[in-house]
């Protein structure tokens, strides 16, 4: 009787519970599930254009929903699975807004190279589902699921184009490379495990402390963990697959890779330096941070100044930026956590708004993979709004204020200097100035020359741009130069990391 | 009395005008309302002109915001105000404005729309760096400004724009991106001194904040590295012919007459008060630096046979004594650099224009091409010769007012060494009258050994309307200088007063005394640095600008 009792009064709890779960992870589910439907109904009316709007509007009431829930306490769900709320709330946020977009940019872009499968749509949003999860990530177990679910979709998203060698390159390499590196986060987290007994982020640094002899055992998964990531966000010296993947995948998805999966990356990365290494003396960890930092930083900034092709280029400088967030993480405190978040907003908006910009001034019938920037002389003049906004872009992944960029480099740049490490805040600055040149030299592209200079197959082009893209890009540049002045967004990122955020370990 | 924010108006009003221009359909329109905007805009700077308390102008007036950017954890707000010194940047920088869009009238023919926006929303950068009180409001705006005058430079300029844009902003990029990074830094450890922890770029809590010395030389350096190449100083002097000389007239007229104050001001309002002993330990070398340029500059200027190339090299030339007077420490050469500051921002301003105004008539400006027009354009020739003499310092005119003063001020300098460098200076006047008279008997006088020269057309009635403001305040101010000295003298003595008593409140420097009244030096607490705490009761005697900080707070 009594057992059967206990077993009634689990169940009722459960219930609650689920339900409780649900509301957490909402958002991921509404994704799935808009996958799935745009799967099905794709089987019924094939290339269904109506399925990019399910995936929109999927993605704009899972953002609604996340900014209800943003101010709400940080806390786990699905038995500390995922984390949800809070700060959760805002990396999903920002990885929506990048699928937002990307589903919007890709419609006219895709219908243009013939390709607008509704699986792509529904692969978005796999991703994208992937990417929440891996961003939000609360056990080592959820980190390796999200990660995967994010990186096959994407592995078949880049390949979109089967009859283009260049895109079936890309495509194979993304996916080798993925494996070799899914490789080390899977080892990585085999040996965090041997070394902690747990899975569970907030029971690391506990589980370690433990089990003290341990010590070589954990910092050699977290070195493995760590190049795993260290992969994923295209720091250098694991780096090298960006360029080639990015130049060869369809432009709005390059976007979407270069912002959604990065974000994720670092957000998970945050959260297992926040959580999992909470306690634990930061210096065994900063100076490998701080060393990619600065590698990711010049060689990423000079490689993309001798690149004659935008893609590449943007594909280099996202390696750029990428450390320009691990300055803010070298940091290891709130602040800086705090920073590389703020930073990732930013990022992502500018990033995507660049990648949007040249899906829409493509002519070369590959992607975008064999045109240099110079045949795209004088385009300011012809499209302005596309030469104007790129102008905000351009600028503001410089760092130059009153852009977004310039904002984000302070929040990230400032807690090093706060941390000590005012060293590598002027590396970043001194890099940035060299990052001046390559971003600049596209304006003066667009801006400064002669459309005679063009080439001849870009004056015959009429590169049209419809109102939702244009929208897109116009509220990526308003957003760009309101961000900096509304402490809003830069209040709420600190709170995330207040010492509260600690009292809610599963 | 005053209108509350009547700054944020004068600062903001053309990027309102910016959107307008923006909007406007026909090429006449969008002159008219940039015409229109930056008139408004003079206009209503005049109000601080004539509001401007003359008694307290050593303190901000018309202050304005005050509330938080960025974020509530960080002390970074939107402060906007000015004292003595800002008055007069402020209305050479709203006076220039419709003057430059006049000058542009006929001269610019395309991509009109883009030309005047970009016009607008650059006086609100130049404005704002001289209203701003917070120095990362003030970095803001500072960058702000090089937005568009990149694209000034790169889509309406000469040949070489190009080359010359891209110089022109990594250079000036590279230079205060370092000092952004000295800028968190010092907002860090202010904070953690003055303001309970609370990270503070407020200009006065950073200048009630002492520097450690340790740390002082290194700040002052990435401060001064990137004033130094705005101004610009000797060495970093490169972008500046290129700069200059590609950017269409009205872009020069703006480079020459505000962008570079931006340097010389930055030195004059953060450099000495938040780093004076180092200020004062670099004195020699920067007033080395100066007279070099001082020099340099004018004989760089005698050698060109292009009229635009020689204003442009008089410029380094010119911004030398004003940084060798802010480098000697007195009060009559730090009042001489703030006039001067004025005097080349018109009388600069203005050779820039009358060149401009010669290419449009010939399409060149090699002076080699001239010869003898004076007969044929009788007025340009005399807005000329004046604006020449103005700016080679004839008794009289603007031009003297501000070099008299450095050369007396940085002679009566205690700095060793800086007689001897104001005494190689004092050439450099020799110099600019040689190489300006050259350049007038090549292009005005002699022979007419081109026929085209015959038929010149004099200058119209806009022409004269932009050049009879700036002659007519070259006269004034030459001749009457006192009501402009009186404005800024409050603010520079102040300040001066200011970075002796820092100087003197740190016993631990092998202080170099920098001015012969100077206190005697304090107490010497043997090994003591005075760090962060000021002393308070002193400071609010120092800084009347305490009281203006409590009244903020409320």
């Amino acid at each position: 009787m009594e057992e059967s009792g206990a077993v009634t009064m689990e169940l009722s709890g459960a219930y609650d519970s689920i339900l409780h779960d649900i509301a957490g992870g909402f958002s991921l589910i509404l994704l799935l599930l808009a996958g799935i439907v745009c799967i099905i109904w794709d089987i019924f009316e094939n290339d269904e254009p109506v399925l990019p709007f399910v995936g929109a509007v999927a993605c704009a009431v899972a953002i609604v929903w996340e900014v209800r829930n943003l101010d709400a306490d940080s806390a786990t769900v699905f038995y500390g699975a995922i984390r949800a709320y809070g700060l959760s709330s805002y990396i999903n946020i920002t990885i929506l807004l990048s699928a937002l977009a990307t589903l919007i940019l890709s419609v006219p872009y895709l219908k243009r190279i013939g390709r607008g499968y509704g699986e792509v749509y529904a692969l978005i949003l796999f991703a994208t589902a992937g990417a929440m999860m891996l961003g939000t990530a609360n056990s080592l177990v959820t980190v390796f699921v999200g990660l995967e679910t994010m990186s096959l979709a994407l592995y078949i998203l880049v390949g979109l184009v089967r009859q283009d060698e260049g895109g079936i390159e890309s495509a194979l390499k993304y996916f080798l490379l993925g494996a070799f590196s899914t490789g080390f986060f899977l080892y990585g987290i085999a040996l965090l495990y041997g070394a902690t007994g747990t899975m569970y982020l907030p029971q690391m640094a506990y589980g370690f402390m433990m089990r003290g002899e341990m010590a070589l055992l954990f910092w050699a998964g977290m070195a493995l963990f760590l190049v795993g990531f260290l992969f994923k966000v295209s720091a250098v010296p694991f780096h090298m697959w960006t360029p080639d993947v990015y130049q060869g995948a369809p432009t709005p998805l390059t976007g979407y890779m270069s912002t959604a999966s990065k974000t994720a990356a670092f957000g998970a990365l945050v959260l297992v330096l926040y959580y999992g290494l909470a306690g634990m003396n930061a210096a065994e960890w900063q100076v490998a941070l701080a060393v990619a930092a600065v590698v990711t930083m010049v060689l990423g900034n000079l490689l993309a100044l001798v690149q004659a092709n935008v893609k590449r280029m943007l594909a280099y400088s996202s390696i750029a930026h990428a450390g320009y967030v691990l300055v803010a993480l070298t940091a290891g405190t709130s602040q800086g956590y705090a920073g590389a978040v703020y930073y990732l907003l930013i990022y992502s908006v500018m990033n995507i708004g660049a990648f949007g910009v040249m899906s829409m001034i493509e002519w070369d019938g590959k992607e975008g993979r064999v045109q240099t920037i110079d045949s795209l002389s004088g385009i300011g003049f012809r499209k302005p709004l596309l030469g104007v906004a790129m102008g905000v872009f351009m600028f503001s992944l410089i760092g130059f204020p009153p852009f977004g960029g310039f904002f984000g480099k302070v929040a990230a740049f400032t807690p090093a200097i706060e941390a000590g490490y005012t060293w590598l805040a002027i590396a970043g600055v001194l890099t940035s100035v060299l990052s001046a040149y390559y971003y600049l030299r596209v304006l003066y592209v667009f801006w400064m020359r002669s459309s005679k200079q063009a080439a001849p197959a870009v004056r015959d082009q009429a590169f049209p741009v419809t109102v939702s893209s244009a929208a897109v890009l116009v509220s990526c540049a308003v957003v760009l130069i309101v961000v900096g002045f509304v402490p809003l967004v830069r209040d709420m990122v600190m709170g995330f990391f207040d010492a509260s955020a600690f009292a809610t370990m599963p | 009395m005053q209108v509350p924010d009547i700054l944020s108006i004068v600062t903001f009003l053309p990027l309102v005008g910016a959107l307008l221009t923006m909007a406007a359909r026909s090429d006449q329109a969008i002159r008219v309302t940039a015409l229109a905007v930056t008139t408004a805009t003079f206009l209503i700077s005049v109000l601080l002109w004539t509001g401007f308390s003359v008694a307290d102008a050593a303190e901000l007036q018309f202050v304005s915001g005050g509330f938080n950017l960025i974020s509530e954890a960080y002390d970074i707000r939107y402060l906007l105000g000015i004292d003595g010194i800002s008055l007069l940047l402020v209305l050479l920088t709203t006076l220039l404005g419709p003057i430059v869009v006049l000058s542009s009238w006929k001269y610019i023919d395309r991509h009109v729309k883009g030309y005047y926006t970009l016009l607008l929303i650059l006086q609100t950068g130049m404005t704002g760096v001289f209203c701003a009180f917070d120095v990362v409001l003030f970095y803001v705006f500072f960058e702000l400004t090089l937005i568009p005058m990149y694209f000034l430079i790169g889509i309406w300029g000469g040949e070489e724009r190009i080359y010359a844009a891209v110089k022109f902003v990594i250079y000036t990029m590279a230079g205060s991106l370092l000092m952004l990074v000295a800028i968190l830094y010092l907002g860090h450890a202010a904070g953690q001194a003055v303001n309970d922890g609370l990270f503070t770029t407020d200009y006065f809590k950073l200048v009630e904040y002492n520097v450690p010395i340790s740390t002082q030389t290194w700040l002052f350096v990435l401060f001064a590295l990137a004033f130094a190449i705005k101004v610009p100083m000797f060495p970093f002097h490169t972008w500046l012919p290129d700069a200059h000389v590609q950017a269409p007239t009205g872009g020069s007229v703006i480079l020459a007459g505000v962008l570079l104050k931006m340097g010389t001001y930055g030195l004059v309002r953060f450099c000495l008060p938040f780093f004076p002993h180092a200020a004062a330990e670099q004195a020699v070398l920067f007033g080395t630096l100066a007279v070099i340029g001082i020099i340099y500059g004018a004989l760089v200027s005698r050698a060109q046979p292009d009229a635009k190339k020689l204003v442009a090299y008089s410029s380094v030339s010119h911004l030398g004594f004003v940084v060798l007077g802010i480098f000697a420490f007195t009060l009559t050469s730090l009042q001489g650099a703030v006039i001067q500051m004025i005097n080349h921002g018109l009388s600069t301003g203005a050779l820039f224009l009358l060149v401009g105004m010669l290419y449009e008539r010939r399409h060149t400006r090699r002076m080699a091409d001239f010869g003898g027009i004076a007969r044929s354009v009788p007025l340009l020739t005399f807005f000329m010769v004046l604006t020449a003499l103005a700016s080679a310092g004839l008794p009289g005119l603007n031009g003297f007012v501000g070099e008299f003063l450095i050369l007396v001020g940085s002679f009566g300098s205690s700095i060793p060494g800086m007689t001897v460098l104001t005494a190689f200076a004092t050439t450099g006047v020799i110099l600019a009258a040689i190489y300006l008279l050259w350049m007038l008997s090549r292009i005005f006088f002699g022979p007419v050994r081109n026929e085209e020269n015959q038929t010149m057309p004099d200058l119209n009635r806009r022409e004269l309307i932009i050049l009879v403001p700036l002659a007519a305040l070259m006269i004034l101010m030459g001749v009457m200088p006192q009501p402009f000295l009186e404005r800024s003298e409050p603010a520079t003595a102040q300040l001066l007063e200011l970075v002796q008593a820092k100087q003197s409140a740190a016993p631990d420097e092998p202080s170099r005394p920098s001015q012969k009244n100077m206190p005697d030096d304090p107490v010497r607490e043997g090994g003591f640095e005075v760090r962060a705490e000021p002393d308070t009761s002193q400071t609010q005697g120092m800084i009347p600008y305490a009281s203006m900080l409590q009244a903020m707070d409320h």
